[in-house]
């Protein structure tokens, strides 16, 4: 390139010019855009680090089978029922939803996507998804526990299922309508009525996308706090589905400012737990959709 | 059933062996068909249910207190005093420098992600790690806050409220719990939000447009500035909406962060009280009259988080329609 | 036109006007069909070949806004008929589609998908190995039943879906450009199967290629594209015998198709 330069000078100068304003301003933006990147990775690193700092060395047998110590235990204890009480409560609302949010998303996605109640129902869930989960712990205080006149794990779980019946329904709906439009052509031209085509074909070949959806509310719904303060609250003894429930997020928030410091180790402790029941969650959920992406 | 031994007469099926539908098959595509309304229906029924719910319960509590409420800072329970302008405030100011930090991040990110910065792989590293952080539980990154941020935090707030006392962004000192921490812990919580759906705006921009910046000899930089984020403008402030709709709505983090004290004050460093807070804390022990001041200040909420939410999705969709058109 | 016998005729399609929403698709098309002969449709793109054949199983009824004016007379019945049930219309007239779209299923359950749906209560392997000689492709997936039916090659998963089409022996077969996806020889395989199906069934089949009519078909369909009404309107222009109509069209737009004048 020099050669070119020297050779004919009239020939405009194409050599990179590093000190020049332009170029020097796109090495500021750069750093500055990486130093961005590295920083917002920096909370993660640094929870998970605390995590399996503070709370790390109370995972045993014992944090797993134990219910909580009381206020003046010093030592001991575990978070089993917190444990149980989460997977009951999130099980009750994925019972409720997935049904639910699956036959919706047959209808919106299928039989009927251009009709006004579709448009209408599409628009409620996607408006749903994005209610503030308390809202949730709200409308379920609202109609369980004040008609059923107590806090209840079945009023936990309405909860949950209000905040997870959206994710799962337009995941499902979603990944209904990615199935090849040749499969349902094939079912039909088969001779299939619409539910025939639905579940023999249809519902078969969307199931992985489904079930990604429905695993990731489900990790969304085991994190949430927020709904159960006031629907299921908390209790320091085994389940017991229509009494007050404990959870593990319940369990980490009414620890964390406890000044019981065995109480506020269980709370860094089933922080790790919480947090690793949802990253598997998590990762299950992207293998199954990258296998069927294949 | 006419109809159907008629039908079953005309198509012959002498040699063939396709036969009809049976009354089954009909009686269960029909059920089934039936069903998938119900529940479509049930959906819009849902939501309708709860904003009808939440409202019935808060209607009482409008009538009496009516608009006042909203712009009362008064809170006695004895009284029978109530007011949530501090609320109010503390929601909307935690939300929007929430939105300020955890914007900003988001989209340089996303630029980052999206436009050929890294290889392949570290690209996906780097865009799981943003969507872990979206996994990470609030109450989670509420303990984190309580525990690693504030005191993390502490000295250099002290020393920006001794030397900048004067500035009304620091005139308060710093006691850990407070709109900073509450804003900065809120700023990671939406950050792959709006990370994730500016995203998918920048790569929704046609390979064309960018082709067309590089052909006019543009730098990498101001083909982004001026070509690639305008182009995508629609799309990233959808997300800065919708990653606003998230902010107003997050409880728990808030909740143990924010110091919940009914103050109004533009101070960084001085507790607040949000929406969501509020309501987390003083459900359980509520009574008749109280919870009815709940709900309304519920029914507060719902409207400010439908309005934003709605908003954003009215602007993500028309800004992808009008892509499509082009 | 050449006169036809009438009761040679399986299926009378008079299609008067076909919509889309608005938009006219098809006019004053009068197909009829007979048994056990092939019927090749040919035209230019977009005159509405396939709309009308995919008219006859009533798969456009999935398409929103379609509408159909005219009828259609299968035997004595006309299959637009209120009181038709269009799923077991598409149970007498199979249907073979452009692109090989086997289901995600084992080769023996995708040719058994139609029995089990039509409740056959006979024997379900023999049936099978039937539908897939008949589809000329046991000798190929004889020892692979139960791999998945996506694992074949194209040309393997057209005759898997003609074997799954023809498994509940329909009367009336209807193949929208069956070739349109394969290589040469993987169309030359379907094209001698197709002159051996006629023997038991009736086939209809769309094609862009002209060779390929002359090859199979019996009779042949000439549809063009009427742009005088500012629409894009398919019809037929005319329809006889193959060839009779390849050697001596009637109709001036059929010489010049014909001719490669346009396509």
């Amino acid at each position: 390139m020099n050669e070119t330069k020297n050779d004919l000078l009239q020939l405009p100068n194409l050599e990179r010019q590093p000190f020049e304003p332009r170029a020097l301003k796109s090495i500021l933006l750069s750093t500055i855009t990486i130093i961005c990147a590295v920083l917002a990775c920096v909370p993660l690193f640094s929870v998970l680090v605390m995590l399996i700092y503070r709370g790390g060395s109370r995972i045993s047998l014992e944090l797993f089978t134990a219910l909580p110590p009381t206020a003046f235990q010093f030592d001991g204890g575990g978070i089993s029922n917190a444990i149980i009480g989460t997977l009951f409560m999130v099980g009750i609302a994925a019972l409720i939803t997935i049904p639910f949010g699956v036959l919706a998303a047959i209808y919106l996605a299928e039989l009927g996507p251009y009709s006004k109640v579709a448009t209408i129902a599409r628009f409620s869930a996607k408006t749903m998804s994005g209610l503030p989960s308390i809202i949730a712990g709200v409308f379920a205080y609202a109609i369980m526990v004040i008609t059923m006149g107590g806090y209840s794990a079945w009023a936990g779980g309405v909860a949950l299922a209000v905040l997870m019946l959206p994710t799962i329904l337009l995941t499902a709906e979603e990944t209904i309508k990615m199935v090849p439009k040749r499969m349902k052509e094939a079912a039909f031209g088969m001779g299939c009525t619409p539910s025939q085509s639905m579940t023999k074909v249809v519902l078969p070949m969307a199931l992985p996308g489904i079930i990604t959806g429905v695993v990731l509310a489900v990790a969304r719904a085991a994190g949430e706090t927020a709904p159960l303060l006031f629907t299921a609250i908390f209790s320091e003894y085994a389940l017991e589905p229509n009494d007050p429930t404990a959870s593990l997020a319940v369990l980490i928030y009414n620890y964390s400012n406890s000044t019981s410091e065995n109480q506020l180790e269980l709370a860094w402790a089933a922080s790790l737990v919480l947090v690793v029941l949802v990253f598997i969650l998590n990762m299950v959920s992207r293998w199954i959709g990258s296998r069927t992406r294949k | 059933m006419a109809a159907e031994n008629r039908e079953e007469s005309i198509l012959p099926h002498a040699e063939t062996l396709a036969a009809p539908p049976t009354t089954v098959d009909k009686i269960f595509d029909k059920c089934f068909r039936t069903l998938t309304l119900v529940f479509t229906w049930a959906t819009v029924l849902l939501l309708a249910f709860i904003v009808f719910r939440i409202g019935g319960q808060a209607l009482p509590a409008i009538k009496e207190y009516g608009l006042g409420l909203l712009v009362s800072s008064d809170w006695d329970v004895n009284n029978n005093q109530f007011g949530i302008w501090p609320q109010i405030w503390g929601t909307l100011y935690s939300s929007l420098l929430a939105l300020v930090l955890g914007g900003f991040f988001g989209i340089t990110i996303a630029i980052f992600l999206t436009q050929d910065f890294l290889p392949h792989k570290l690209e996906i590293i780097l865009k799981n790690i943003v969507e872990l952080l979206a996994a990470i539980p609030s109450v989670v990154y509420g303990l984190w806050g309580i525990y690693v941020l504030i005191p993390i935090l502490q000295p250099t707030a002290d020393k920006l409220h001794s030397s900048f006392g004067w500035f009304p962004l620091f005139s308060t000192s710093f006691s850990g719990f407070g709109m900073f921490s509450a804003a900065l812990v809120l700023s990671i919580m939406i950050l792959p939000t709006i990370a994730a759906i500016s995203q998918d705006a920048l790569r929704a921009v046609p390979g064309k447009t960018k082709e067309a910046a590089f052909g006019m000899g543009t730098t990498r930089w101001e083909a982004i500035l001026r070509v690639i984020l305008p182009t995508a403008s629609g799309g990233i402030s959808g997300a800065l909406v919708l990653g606003l709709g998230r902010a107003l709505g997050e409880t728990m983090a808030l909740a143990m962060l924010v110091g919940n004290s009914a103050t109004v004050s533009l101070s960084l460093f001085s507790p607040a009280s949000t929406l969501a807070a509020l309501l987390a804390l003083n459900f359980p022990e509520a009574d008749l009259n109280q919870t009815g001041v709940l709900m309304y200040a519920a029914c507060t909420l719902l409207l400010i988080t439908l309005v934003v939410n709605m908003l954003g999705t009215l602007i993500i969709s028309t800004t992808t329609t009008k892509g499509g058109e082009r | 036109m050449n006169t036809l016998l009438q009761d040679d005729i399986i299926l009378d399609c008079r299609a008067d006007k076909i919509f889309y929403s608005d938009f006219l698709a098809v006019r004053d098309s009068h197909v009829p069909i007979r048994k056990n002969q092939i019927t090749g449709f040919i035209g230019p793109s977009g005159c509405g070949k396939s709309t009308v054949l995919r008219s006859i199983n009533r798969m456009n009824d999935l398409i929103r806004g379609f509408k159909f004016f005219g009828s259609i007379q299968f035997h004595t019945m006309d299959i637009y008929n209120k009181k038709v049930d269009p799923v077991a219309v598409r149970r007498n007239i199979g249907m073979v589609f452009q692109q090989p779209n086997p289901f995600a299923m084992s080769i023996y359950e995708n040719v058994a998908f139609g029995l089990r749906l039509n409740r056959f209560k006979g024997d379900m392997d023999n049936q099978v190995e039937k539908a897939l000689r008949g589809g000329a492709l046991w000798d190929e997936v004889k020892d692979k039943l139960k791999k998945s039916g996506l694992s074949l090659s194209g040309g393997q998963q057209q005759r898997l879906c003609i074997a799954r089409a023809i498994a509940t022996e329909p009367q009336v077969l209807l193949m929208d450009e069956p070739c349109s996806a394969l290589d040469p020889i993987a169309t030359r395989q379907i094209e001698e199967l197709m002159l051996k199906l006629k023997e038991r069934f009736t086939v209809c089949i769309v094609t862009h290629n002209m060779q390929q009519a002359q090859r199979v078909a019996d009779q042949t369909a000439f549809f063009s594209v009427d742009l005088s009404i500012g629409g894009r309107t398919g019809y037929l222009v005319e329809m006889a015998a193959t060839k009779e109509l390849f050697s001596n069209p009637q109709e001036q737009l059929t010489k010049e198709y014909l001719h490669g004048d346009f396509s």
